[in-house]
This record gives structure tokens, C-alpha cells and sequence, in this order.
């Protein structure tokens, strides 16, 4: 009998990272201690606890990492709750890629990058960000602001501080929504920090999180001047079979799942608004 | 073509029954109010001729629940068991025009790639004999998608006359299955003209026959999805199911796990737009009222899959929505209410 | 009637009284018009109606549209009235939100019973004393009026508004001769394999599209237990041989003392179970072991389910009773 995409294959989980006070990351490899499939940045895989759920996660790894596959997962709800709660060692059930990727290969080559993130919105820019780090001579330069509630809620943080922050060719910016003790850097919301830093309107955007954050900041790059079709985002919806075929992830006549979760603001524009 | 004469009709049954499982439309029960199902041919099993099936037909290749596959869990590790097994030869008989023609529409989803092996499966292995409709439903409009129940599609198009059942293959399964049934005698290929000519002049007398499409279509998303007839239209909408369960084209399906307390056994289940957790995350909802949930299960039908697949609506006017909706609210009243903006 | 109706409509709408009207508009045929609201006198005249065919229930939209400002007019049966007092004892409906118009019944059509009695393509009918003359694209038929009724209205139990702010037409009386319980007595009559047996054959055909329940007046929860994730039970399939047995045993559990016979389960199910049945068990085992009960009929009344007394029967009486 042929191949079945909605039967997954055992995945471990060899490493799980405490980001943040809601946020784990889990290093996953196959049962032969190897990837368990090769992706591009911004696709996703289908993660699954029998008996409890499967759900619908982007792989925050970049594909020039050979070894294993990484997800930043939120606890949120049931499955991402018992996903929390599990030990190094413990076996789940992964299938994919799904989905389209950012165009990494084609429309991002040679451009200067802008990443826009907020909170959780991370997770799936870090793999584009690691690609494109990886794979530097082939893009312009590379900006990142990123946001979250506070210094506690950065995903990532230890990355972005000694790895992003001492790469030269890169250049971040943080803010976290109100201000602390202890922090030094910027205070605010990231649609008001993106405004104020006015980015060249020559770069393309990529784009990530909470969807109050999304509009808001779209509404600001407008403002500066840039293009819808400069901007790219990613979505998550609920989703069930990965493939396009359960019937539940449309936005329009698109299916996030297949025709997505990477799509163009001028590709949104032109479908209705039900995310 | 072949025939065979009406009398003999259980003998062609019992042939094909001795090699293959056949299904066809009985009565369900005695009381005539519940209508017809497909059951399982056995000696002295009567032939339902009624216009159509409560459920659709197709249950037999995307039924409404099915196993997918068994998990084991144990301390940290997981074991899958892949419990597919290829499907037995089945035949189903007395498929009307408007069933056969929604399998091509669920072909279009489950057979693109990647396939769907469990529907591939059994589509394999099941021959569909279909049958003209010689007395149309006040709520039959499959003409309006450009079905003709006169000439019905699948692998074995049949049609009765007085005395006679006369029967044209379509495909190779068709062929083979036909040349298997020796009691067939042949008949001119015309045998069947004046048996659709009189179903012809029946179709032309149905009360739907010009309901139109030309305001519907995957160029009209936005037009549509815009209206504001759908608050009205789905006033009244209980949010049940029936309409997507009792549709032949509804294809929407949820993945669920049933532990029972030995292991995870994953399953598949039909699944409804209508319902609210449907679309329901932890993180949101993006339908939050019967408004958008009724909207998705028309456009899909009318916009998104035409947009999708080229063209073709995802309605094949069977009138099961019109007999079933237990307030009456049905893609007709929908296709005409929202054709007037636009008109 | 329908004239009457429409004319006292526009009125209460016109003086301000109510700000909107629930009731039905026309359908596709005769025999489907759909529950809608109206807003306006212009509303009314282009698509309200009343008729034969006119069974739903209206009485559950009141949970929504008596939340929103100003009085929602509402055409009540019968039968419905008695599904509306049992959501004002259960506080689910604002009563000074609502403005209640009684409509006699006479029972009314069910376009299934129309079909299996002989009429095949259905165009037009009329109800002409005892007979349905139905117009059909195979010719006119006429039919028993008693074979075409929905099945609550052959046994109606009762012809009496009980909760109005008025009356059109004459209120009726309550029937003491419906013999609503006989289908109950037969299944009663039966071995508890045979009863199980016809029990299953009929659930297991359930499809769970859940029209029972959405159309129940009973059940009337913010969230159905069977919609809840975390509650085990799968809410849209039969993941273990049972379930769908369990779904129907749990809901009229749940609606037992408080199912008022309204008998929408049985007009709304696709399958045609007869769901009623487990309902009426309920009421006819209640009226035996606490005395004559019926939900509905006023307001406030306190079910013997959920008000003891010292009175009541022992438990273990009931329990025989249930297994004899």
C-alpha cells in the first residue's frame, strides 16, 4: 500500500530549552539519532501526543542544520500543556513539511532583509534568520526587531545575545512592552519602535506575531512607504490533516496548511479577512 | 449495451454478489417515512427504486468513521501500527446521477496529491452502477451543475424500462464486470433513447431547473463573502450538522484519538463547518458566530471550489440539504437569496 | 390565520410595542418556510407566513433574542408555550423581553409523512377538511390528513396555549385522551433483550449531526458536555461501538423532567429515530412514581426530579420498575 501522509513517524525528543516562563524549546531527531526529514524555512510539522492531540507547529531550526529539528512551542492549550510538561527522552509523533516556505531561494536572494517579531512570532523567523546567517553571502543585509512583553518573554534571548548581536552583518533591535529593572534598552510597543527606527524602504519584510501586532505594524510600514508586496508573514490556524483536504484552515479559497502558512501582504489583500 | 429483462433482476444481483459484495438502495424499515439506505445485497434483499438515499453514497469511500491507525504507548515511547489492509471488490448499484457525479468532486480533493490512500483504496476497488432517475424529486437540480440524470456517469450506466434493464459500460471495470454476468443478452446501442427522451421531459418539468449559477464562482470571492444577506440567511441556523452529513460532496474531515485505556486508536470522522469548534484554537477563533461558519459551507461550495477546481461547483443538486435542514435553510434559498445582489 | 397574524404584527410593531417580530417566512415550497424575525411592517408583507407546515418550535431562538433591547414578538403553538414557560423556570429566556402571541394548532404537516403517504414531487397542498389535496409533478393526489401529521401531532397531548400576552383565535383544551403513551407501553411489553435490541438498531443509525440537540428547547447549556474537549466523549463520531447509543441515553438523562414533549427531536432527526420515545419513557415513569407531571405547564413549577418530598417512592421501587 502506498505512502500515507497522515501517518507519522517517531520522533525524540533529545533537548528541551526553557526560553521563557511559557515558552520550551524541543530538539526532536528520529529514531536513528538523525533528522527525521529536511524542510525549508517557515514550513511546519504536524506534532502529536496519541490521545491527546496533534497540532500544527513551525520548525524553528534552519535547514542548514543538519542534525535535528527544533520547535518553539507556547503553552497555550492542551497539547502544548502536556508538551510542557514532558522529560528528555520522551517519543512523539512528527510528520510533514507542510506548507509553503519563505521564499528563500528565489524572491529573498540578494535583498536586504527586514524580520519583524513579536513574542512567540519568533519561532518561526529564527529559521530564516539562522538560514540566511548561514548562507550570508547570498542575501544584503539583515536587520531584526524584535518585541515582547518583557525581558523575561524574549524567546531566544541567549541566541539573539551572543550569537545575532556579535554577528556584524546583523543588526538587532529589542523592545519589550513596558519598562523593568534591569533593562536598558528599549520600552514600547513594536509597531510605535518600527515607526521610530524607519527602516530603508528598500528592504523586504518578514513578519511574525500576535495579530494586533501584525495590523498595527503593517499600518506603520504603510505609512513609511513600503509596498504590500515587499512584506511577507506567516499564519497559524487550526488545522487537522496538513495537506489541504480537511477543510478547516481556509482563509478564502487558500488553505494555510498547503497554500500557505508563508503569504505575501498583497496575496492577504486580496482575501477575506477571516483570520 | 446489454439487457436483461426486470424479472430477472435478482439473478443479476445474485451473479454479481457471488464474486463481489454488492451494495444497493433498500427501504429502511417499514415505515416509508424513513426512506432508502445502501445495505448489503443478500438472497431476497428487495430493490429500493426510490428517487434517493437518506445519506449519500459517499459512505462508501469516505465513510464517517474509520480507523487510521493504532498507537501504544508505554513510559516515554510511542509504537505505530499501521492497520490499512486493502479494501475487498465491492460493487454498489442504483447510484444516481448526482451521487456519481459528487464522487469526481471528491476525486478533485482526495486524489490530488498527496492522495488519500484509505479513499483511494477503497475507490479502487468499488464499481459503481448507476441508474437513471425515472421520477425526479420536486427538490432535484442537478441539471443546474450540468449533471443529466438522464445519461448518469460511473463505471455501469443502467436504465429501467417496463420490462427491461438496460445497462452500458463506461470503463474498464464497467466492461469487466458486465462480460463477467453471462444471463446479459445484447442490445442495440439506441436501446435506451426513448427511456431517456420520456426522463428528459420529466427534467424539463422540475420546479429548479433554472435556478442560476452565473452570479457564483471562484471570480466572486470577495463580493460575496461581503454580502450582507448572510446575517439574515443564517438567522435561524441551529448550527447542526445535517446538511454537511447528509451531502454527498461535504468532505471535511477532523482527526481525533479514542484511548481506550490499551492504546490510542486514531480515527477519522466526518466533520461540519457548522460546527463552532471547527475552527476553534486555543489562541482563537476566527469564526466566532453562526454567520461565518454558515457563509464557509456556501462559499466553499459556490466560490472556493470552483476557484480550486476549475470552475466546477461543489453541488451536485441532489436536494438532500432541502428534505434534511431541520429549518428549511438549504443552498437554494442561499443561491437565490444571494443572486439577487448581484444581479 | 395568517392574515390575523401579519395584521396584529404590523401593529405591534407600528405602536412600538415590540421592535421585532419571530415567525416564519416562506420557503422554496409549501412545505418549508423557514423560522426568521422581522423587522419591519414592509418585512412582514413581502415574506411572512403561516401555515400547515408551519412545525418548528420557536420558542428556543427567545434565548438569544430576548437579550437584545426591546421586545421580540413571538407566534407560539400549543406545544410550543409549553417549551417556553420550562425556559422561564429555567431562567433562560427574559420574559419582559418578550412578547407572546398564542395561535391555535391543529396539528400541523410533515412533508415526510406527505412523501411516504404517495406523493412524489411535491408542488403544491392544502388541507380541505380531513384531506390533504397535494399537487405533485406526477399529478393530484389527496391523502389522510391523519397520515400526513407530524408524528406529535397524531398523539397531540395538547391544543392549549399556556403562556401568552395574547390570544388569537380561540385557546383550546388539553387532551386527556392522547394516547401519546402507547408507543411507550409497547417497548414496555418487550423483553429487556428485545427493548435493547430494538434500542440499538435504532441509535446505532444515529449520524450525529446533533440536530436533536440544537433544536431541543431543553437543551438549553452554554456548552454541550459532548462539545467539550476535555470531557472524553467525542463529540462527532462513534469512536467506540457505543457512543452514539451513550450520546442519546446521556441527553434524555439530562432533559428528563424538563422535556416538555415538544417531540422537535423526532421531526428534526434525518435518520427518523424516534427519540421522542426515550422522552416519553421518562414523563410516563415520572407521572407513575411522583404523580401526574408535566413540564410546561406554568411557570416556576418545581419537577419531581429535583424537589424531594417525603412523599416520594423508594428508590428501589423505581429500580424494579425500571427493569420489569
Amino acid at each position: 500500500m502506498r505512502q500515507e501522509m497522515l501517518i507519522p513517524k517517531i520522533g525524540v525528543v533529545t533537548d528541551i530549552r526553557i526560553d521563557t516562563p511559557d515558552v520550551k524549546t524541543f530538539r526532536v531527531v528520529g529514531l536513528d539519532g538523525k533528522k527525521v526529514f529536511d524542510h525549508m524555512p517557515g514550513q511546519c510539522a504536524m506534532l502529536s501526543i496519541p490521545g491527546v492531540g496533534e497540532g500544527m507547529f513551525s520548525i524553528t531550526s534552519s535547514p542548514t542544520n543538519t542534525e535535528f529539528m527544533e520547535f518553539s512551542i507556547k503553552k497555550c492549550g492542551c497539547l502544548t500543556s502536556w508538551l510542557h510538561m514532558m522529560d528528555v527522552g520522551q517519543q512523539v509523533t512528527i510528520r510533514g513539511p507542510y506548507g509553503k516556505n519563505f521564499p528563500v531561494e528565489t524572491d529573498l536572494k540578494g535583498k536586504d532583509l527586514l524580520f519583524i517579531a513579536g513574542g512567540i512570532g519568533l519561532a518561526p523567523l529564527r529559521s530564516v534568520i539562522n538560514y540566511c546567517r548561514d548562507k550570508r553571502e547570498n542575501y544584503g543585509s539583515i536587520h531584526i526587531i524584535y518585541g515582547s512583553r518583557s525581558a523575561d518573554d524574549l524567546v531566544d534571548y541567549q541566541e539573539i545575545l551572543n550569537e545575532w548581536m556579535t554577528d556584524e552583518n546583523v543588526h538587532v533591535d529589542l523592545t519589550i512592552d513596558r519598562p523593568e529593572e534591569g533593562w536598558d534598552g528599549h520600552v514600547g510597543f513594536i509597531p510605535s519602535f518600527v515607526e521610530e527606527l524607519k527602516p530603508d524602504l528598500n528592504r523586504t519584510v518578514l513578519m511574525c506575531g500576535p495579530p494586533i501586532m501584525i495590523k498595527f505594524t503593517l499600518d506603520g510600514l504603510k505609512k513609511l512607504g513600503f509596498q504590500e508586496n515587499q512584506v511577507y508573514t506567516t499564519m497559524e490556524l487550526r488545522m487537522k490533516c496538513g495537506i489541504g483536504k480537511c477543510g478547516r484552515c481556509n482563509i478564502g479559497d487558500k488553505y494555510v496548511c498547503k497554500d500557505g502558512p508563508v503569504f505575501r501582504f498583497d496575496e492577504l489583500s486580496e482575501l477575506p479577512d477571516e483570520y | 449495451m446489454k439487457k436483461l429483462s426486470r424479472s430477472n433482476l435478482d439473478a443479476l444481483f445474485a451473479a454479481i454478489a457471488d464474486t463481489k459484495k454488492l451494495y444497493l438502495p433498500v427501504a429502511d424499515g417499514e415505515d416509508e417515512k424513513r426512506g432508502a439506505k445502501y445495505a448489503v445485497w443478500t438472497p431476497g434483499t428487495e430493490y429500493s427504486t426510490a428517487v434517493n438515499t437518506i445519506r449519500s453514497a459517499k459512505d462508501f469511500f469516505f465513510p464517517q468513521v474509520e480507523r487510521m491507525a493504532n498507537f501504544k504507548l508505554e513510559g516515554k515511547t510511542i509504537e505505530i501500527d499501521d492497520i490499512r489492509e486493502e479494501c475487498e471488490d465491492f460493487v454498489v448499484f442504483g447510484v444516481r446521477a448526482c451521487d456519481a457525479a459528487s464522487f469526481q468532486i471528491l476525486d478533485s480533493v482526495y486524489l490530488a496529491e498527496p492522495v488519500d490512500s484509505y479513499y483511494q483504496n477503497r475507490r479502487e476497488h468499488g464499481v459503481i452502477m448507476t441508474m437513471a432517475c425515472g421520477k425526479p424529486s420536486e427538490t432535484c437540480f442537478c441539471s443546474v451543475f450540468g449533471i443529466d440524470a438522464s445519461e448518469p456517469a460511473g463505471d455501469i450506466s443502467c436504465w429501467m424500462t417496463d420490462d427491461e434493464i438496460l445497462m452500458q459500460a463506461n470503463t474498464e471495470k464497467g466492461e469487466a464486470l458486465l462480460a463477467s454476468l453471462s444471463m446479459l443478452e445484447d442490445a442495440a446501442d439506441q436501446a435506451a433513447d426513448d427511456v431517456k427522451a420520456l426522463i428528459r421531459t420529466v427534467l424539463e418539468k422540475l420546479p429548479l431547473k433554472d435556478l442560476s449559477t452565473k452570479s457564483f464562482g471562484g471570480d466572486k470571492l470577495m463580493e460575496l463573502f461581503h454580502s450582507e444577506k448572510w446575517a439574515e440567511l443564517s438567522q435561524a441556523c441551529l448550527g447542526c450538522g445535517t446538511c454537511t452529513f447528509v451531502c454527498p460532496t461535504c468532505q471535511c474531515y477532523d482527526i481525533r484519538d479514542f484511548d481506550t485505556g490499551h492504546g490510542v486508536q486514531r480515527f477519522r470522522c466526518w466533520d461540519s463547518c457548522m460546527y463552532s469548534d471547527f475552527t476553534k484554537t486555543a489562541g482563537g477563533q476566527p469564526r466566532p458566530t453562526q454567520v461565518e461558519r454558515f457563509r464557509q459551507r456556501f462559499m466553499h461550495k459556490l466560490v472556493y471550489h470552483p476557484a480550486n477546481h476549475e470552475g466546477t461547483f461543489g453541488c451536485v443538486g441532489c436536494g438532500r440539504c432541502m428534505k434534511s435542514c431541520p429549518i428549511s435553510m438549504n443552498i437554494v434559498k442561499a443561491m437565490k437569496t444571494l443572486g439577487e445582489d448581484h444581479e | 390565520m395568517q392574515n390575523t397574524m401579519m395584521k396584529r404584527a404590523s401593529e405591534l410593531l407600528a405602536d412600538g410595542t415590540v421592535s421585532r417580530v419571530l415567525g416564519w417566512k416562506n420557503g422554496e415550497f409549501v412545505y418549508d418556510p423557514t423560522p426568521a424575525v422581522f423587522k419591519s411592517v414592509e418585512a412582514l408583507e413581502e415574506s411572512f407566513v403561516y401555515h400547515d407546515f408551519c412545525g418548528s418550535n420557536l420558542s428556543k431562538y427567545l434565548i438569544q433574542l430576548s437579550k437584545l433591547e426591546g421586545k421580540t414578538l413571538v407566534f407560539l403553538k400549543p406545544c410550543d408555550s409549553y417549551s417556553m414557560n420550562q425556559l422561564l423556570t429555567e431562567h433562560r429566556v427574559h420574559r419582559e423581553n418578550v412578547y407572546i402571541v398564542g395561535i391555535p394548532c391543529d396539528g400541523k404537516l410533515d412533508p415526510d409523512a406527505v412523501r411516504a403517504s404517495g406523493a412524489d414531487g411535491i408542488l403544491g397542498a392544502s388541507v380541505e377538511g380531513d384531506s390533504v389535496k397535494v399537487d405533485t409533478m406526477y399529478g393530484e393526489v389527496t391523502l389522510d390528513q391523519a397520515d400526513c401529521l407530524l408524528e406529535r401531532c397524531k398523539t397531540c397531548k395538547s391544543h392549549k396555549v399556556v403562556v401568552f400576552d395574547e390570544m388569537l383565535g380561540e385557546n383550546g383544551d388539553v387532551n386527556p385522551e392522547s394516547a401519546r403513551f402507547d408507543e411507550v407501553e409497547k417497548l414496555e411489553a418487550m423483553t429487556p433483550d428485545e427493548r435493547f435490541t430494538f434500542w440499538r438498531g435504532e441509535l446505532s443509525r444515529c449520524i450525529r449531526c446533533n440536530a436533536c440537540r440544537n433544536i431541543c428547547p431543553a437543551c438549553s447549556c452554554e456548552q454541550c458536555v459532548f462539545d467539550s474537549p476535555t470531557s472524553g466523549v467525542s463529540q462527532k463520531a462513534a469512536a467506540a461501538s457505543f457512543e452514539e447509543n451513550m450520546f442519546h441515553i446521556i441527553r434524555a438523562f439530562h432533559v428528563a423532567g424538563r422535556c416538555t414533549d415538544c417531540g422537535e427531536c423526532s421531526r428534526v432527526c434525518p435518520q427518523h429515530i424516534p427519540l421522542h420515545l426515550l422522552n416519553r419513557k421518562f414523563i410516563k415513569d415520572i407521572n407513575t412514581y411522583y404523580g401526574e407531571y408535566q413540564a410546561g405547564v406554568e411557570e416556576g413549577s418545581r419537577a419531581p426530579l429535583v424537589n424531594f418530598t417525603k412523599d416520594d417512592c423508594e428508590p428501589n421501587i423505581i429500580y424494579k420498575g425500571g427493569s420489569k
